[in-house]
């Protein structure tokens, strides 16, 4: 049976396997959908919105959505580049994002999505909402004014059992991702690390470890966010 | 108190799917979960604290701290608030000693505030207990109060008789009134009760039923609209080892109540039509999914069911048709609008926060526990029994082309007789209006937010994205100059709630607001759409009715509006209907407000910032500004 599956993203041929998403096909091929939730590995949850495309006049999410035969997707139009700025400085405005004090400056998605879509000033007013930092876990410290509630840590840290590290609390704009306190003292320090790492941004903080790599030597310090897949 | 929590974790076989029903249990014991319950579920559940913790913060009838002997949820649906909703609140705080939101000191009463409870033709009413208190004035409350004060029990205190018809049921007993306004062909009394399951299922195939349905071009009640018997059609095409069918009982769009009357008057129709759609699709597993405000028919609708085990119509060869097996269970919710989107609704079935699914998949290829489910509505199963009994022709004689047979419609809001309504499809806004006794209309809101609808070309290929052509409705505030739009599918769908608005309202400060605060209570947070920008468009409006608005600020919220659209389920995708639906039908309101020569202003005022320190130190500031 044939599994090449051949589709469109904004006029450009792309040829993937059937099963694949959207947004796993479009790399392969060399074009960027931005995304800041998904992360290789863990199953997709279209949280962010960011890769919101267009097909027959409806969105979608491209993490979640599987490839089909013959689709046009309408990716990099102004109006959805429109869209996913937005996204960014919604989650600007929604916390308390100072990137020049944040130890993830640089590797951070978010700041680099920023830089990417040009932000200057959010079009919406700063909440400046209170929020707290809890540092009372020997190995991570969750910093809540920077958390985008991606839930790439509640996906991806789990034990042996599968149970979670990391969950949800609460629901609307009250909703936080909380650290299980009694299984949090028994974190590795490798999955203490996996999980800062997970962090699109400053939220899981791994502690005595700070700076261990230079600002202006980061991933996004020299080349922009997406460009290692755009060809 | 540990046995007490093995004991029901035991009796639902410690499985973590079955976590809503344990948490109930536990409420209903202690009123809250605590720590140490948090730890022992834990360990017998297999789950980390947190995600226990997870499954509790997300719904509004859980608590993690203590509450009280009575717990007092007062509606504050905006019909609530036109009929006294903030006289009742006031009066509830004098009489308990407390404040909304907490637990009095001798922790006898806690007061909350929530969203619509289906209630809107009998508000302001409230819950306590799970028993509903209706038509709630300051003079009732103050009754009320003394009542349970003195040691009389919630259910004595519904001393001033129950309500109509099987309000007064000994199994249910509430105050509650159907105020059914019109029948047609589904509020019929004169019907055979399981006439269809009994003799008609067996002279015809599962097909042939859904061929039934399918010509009739009924489409799903719930407010997306959905194509009922392509539905069923998919339910059955995906091999499975087991079939679900689910009724969705959890009606909370805001001003809908006529789920709760088919459920009081007609549940066994509901019932047959669940046992109809498990014929035709091989479904085994039935589940009705009950808003926790509903409670109060919990017991009477399991009455029902064990009849009907008792006379075969449910269990083993159903009505002697062999290997026809199904069984229906209720489970229910807690408190949490967006459960009532059909994928939140599994999600809450299975025991987590009622977060929607991505789709695809579909629930009709991987719903509940992974299985086929069909989701239907209340009134679309209902209506089904009617459909199978007379034939799609018949139904075909009412309504219009596009939009086919009758529709149940809630009314509620300035008008003289609230209550249902069932017309025939095609009926228009200004007929509402008059059967419903209102004049000096200034505003009707039709529909609230409602489910994304796919029609589907191809039903060989389930899941690839051209199938997918979503249909979406939404909440519209309709002016007078629209009157004579036509509710039906194609000009103004509705899942039926119809609210109506009088000149004396300000439609901005009092009912969009209102709106708003709902969505913004309701979001489940996943979105970072909907999780920020209902509450930042709410501020803008604020800003707009304080005085400070200038004319961008009414395109900015047009433009915001858009953003939100690619929000993962409906209630996020329509969150903004209310501001933009008013701006585009009332365009006028705003600009009432705005400052028509500025360009700007943001906001700060300094003369007003520093006024209450100047009146505390006793001395006028000098400015420089000015
Ligand atoms: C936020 C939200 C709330 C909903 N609430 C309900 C509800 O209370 N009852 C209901 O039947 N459908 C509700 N729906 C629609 C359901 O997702 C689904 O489409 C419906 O139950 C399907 O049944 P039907 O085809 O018979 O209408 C809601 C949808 C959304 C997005
Ligand atoms: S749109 Fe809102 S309610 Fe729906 S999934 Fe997204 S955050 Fe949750």
């Amino acid at each position: 049976m044939n599994t090449t599956i051949k589709f469109k993203i904004d006029g450009r041929e792309i040829i993937a396997e059937k099963g694949q998403t959207i947004v796993e096909a479009a790399k392969a091929n060399g074009v960027y959908i931005p995304t800041l939730c998904n992360f290789e590995g863990l199953p997709p949850k279209g949280c962010c919105r960011m890769c919101t495309i267009r097909i027959s006049n409806r969105y979608m999410t491209s993490c979640t959505t599987p490839v089909a035969e013959g689709m046009e997707v309408e990716s990099d139009i102004p109006e959805i580049t429109d869209f996913r700025k937005g996204i960014v400085e919604l989650l600007f405005v929604s916390g308390n994002h100072f990137c020049p004090a944040c130890e993830k400056s640089g590797n951070c998605e978010l700041q680099a999505l920023a830089y990417r879509f040009k932000m200057m000033v959010p079009r919406f007013p700063f909440l400046f909402p209170q929020k707290g930092i809890d540092a009372t876990n020997p190995k991570i410290i969750k910093e809540q004014n920077r958390c985008i509630l991606c839930k790439r840590c509640i996906k991806g840290i789990k034990d042996d059992e599968g149970r979670s590290y990391f969950a949800y609390k609460n629901r609307g704009n009250k909703l936080e991702v909380v650290l299980d306190e009694k299984m949090g003292k028994e974190i590795t320090d490798a999955l203490a690390r996996k999980a800062m790492d997970n962090c699109p941004v400053g939220s899981i903080i791994y502690k005595e470890l700070g700076y261990y790599q230079p600002i202006g030597k980061r991933k996004y310090d020299k080349k922009p966010i997406g460009s290692e897949i755009e060809i | 108190m540990k046995n007490e929590i093995i004991t029901i974790t035991s009796k639902y076989q410690d499985d973590r799917h079955r976590l809503m029903d344990i948490l109930i249990d536990i409420h209903d014991l202690y009123g809250y979960v605590s720590e140490a319950d948090i730890e022992l579920l834990s360990e017998r559940l297999g789950m980390s604290e947190v995600e226990i913790n997870e499954t509790i913060t997300f719904y509004h009838f859980f608590s993690r701290t203590p509450r009280g002997q009575f717990n007092i949820f007062l509606n504050n649906s905006i019909t609530a608030c036109m009929r006294g909703h903030d006289l009742v609140k006031k009066a509830l705080e004098e009489a308990c000693g407390t404040t909304f939101g907490s637990v009095s000191q001798d922790g006898m009463f806690g007061l909350y505030s929530t969203s619509c409870i289906g209630m809107n033709d009998q508000g302001p009413s409230a819950i306590i207990n799970d028993k509903v208190f209706t038509n709630l004035t300051t003079y009732r409350v103050m009754k009320l109060v003394a009542d349970l004060k003195s040691g009389k029990s919630p259910d004595e205190a519904i001393y001033e008789s129950t309500g109509d018809g099987n309000n007064s049921d000994p199994y249910v007993r509430a105050m509650v009134f159907n105020n059914i306004r019109k029948r047609m062909v589904i509020l019929d009394k004169d019907h055979i009760k399981f006439e269809v399951v009994r003799s008609l299922l067996k002279g015809h195939s599962p097909e042939e039923i859904i061929d039934i349905v399918e010509n009739s071009n009924l489409r799903g009640r719930g407010g997306a609209g959905f194509p009922t018997g392509l539905k069923w059609h998919f339910g059955r095409r995906v091999e499975s080892e087991h079939r679900v069918i689910i009724c969705n009982a959890d009606e909370g769009e805001p001003g809908t109540f006529k789920d709760r009357v088919l459920l009081t008057e007609f549940p066994d129709l509901v019932f047959e039509g669940m046992v109809i759609a498990a014929y035709a699709t091989g479904a085994d597993i039935g589940l009705v999914y009950l808003r926790y405000e509903y409670r109060y028919l919990y017991k009477f609708l399991n009455h029902i069911l064990d009849k009907m085990r008792k006379e075969g119509l449910l269990g083993k060869n159903i009505a002697g048709i062999k290997e026809f097996n199904f069984d229906i269970r209720i489970q229910l919710g807690a408190g949490a609008y967006v459960c009532g989107e059909e994928s939140a609704l599994i999600e809450s079935l299975e025991g987590k926060r009622g977060e929607p699914r991505d789709k695809p998949p579909f629930p009709v290829e991987k719903g509940y526990l992974n299985y086929p489910t069909i989701v239907n509505n209340v009134e679309t199963l209902a209506t089904t029994v009617r459909i199978v009994k007379n034939g799609a022709d018949w139904f075909k004689g009412f309504g219009t082309k596009d939009s086919l047979g009758t529709k149940l419609l809630s009314v509620s809001g300035d008008c003289k007789f609230p209550g249902i309504y069932e017309v025939e499809w095609g009926t228009s806004i200004r007929e509402v209006i008059e059967m419903s006794g209102a004049d000096d209309v200034q505003a009707v809101q039709v529909g609230g937010p409602s489910g994304v609808m796919i029609s589907v070309k191809d039903i060989d290929d389930l899941g690839t994205t051209e199938l997918m052509k979503w249909y979406k409705p939404s909440g519209m505030m309709v002016a007078q100059k629209t009157f004579d739009r036509k509710l039906s599918y194609s000009d103004l769908p509705t899942g039926g709630s119809i609210m109506i608005f009088n000149n004396k309202r300000d439609l901005l400060k009092e009912v969009v607001m209102n709106f708003m605060d709902f969505f913004i209570e309701e979001s489940c947070g996943s979105c970072s759409t909907c999780r920020n920008l209902p509450f930042i468009m709410k501020q803008k409006l604020q800003k707009i009715l304080d005085g400070h608005g200038v004319r961008k600020d009414i395109d900015d919220l047009l433009s915001w509006g858009k953003i939100i659209k690619i929000s993962r389920c409906g209630l996020g995708q329509t969150s903004a209907n209310p501001i933009v639906s008013s701006i585009l039908n009332f365009r006028y309101l705003y600009e009432q407000h705005v400052k028509a020569m500025a360009d700007f202003d943001n906001v700060f005022d300094l003369e007003k910032s520093v006024e209450a320190a100047n009146s505390f130190v006793g001395r006028k500031a000098n400015f420089h500004h000015a």
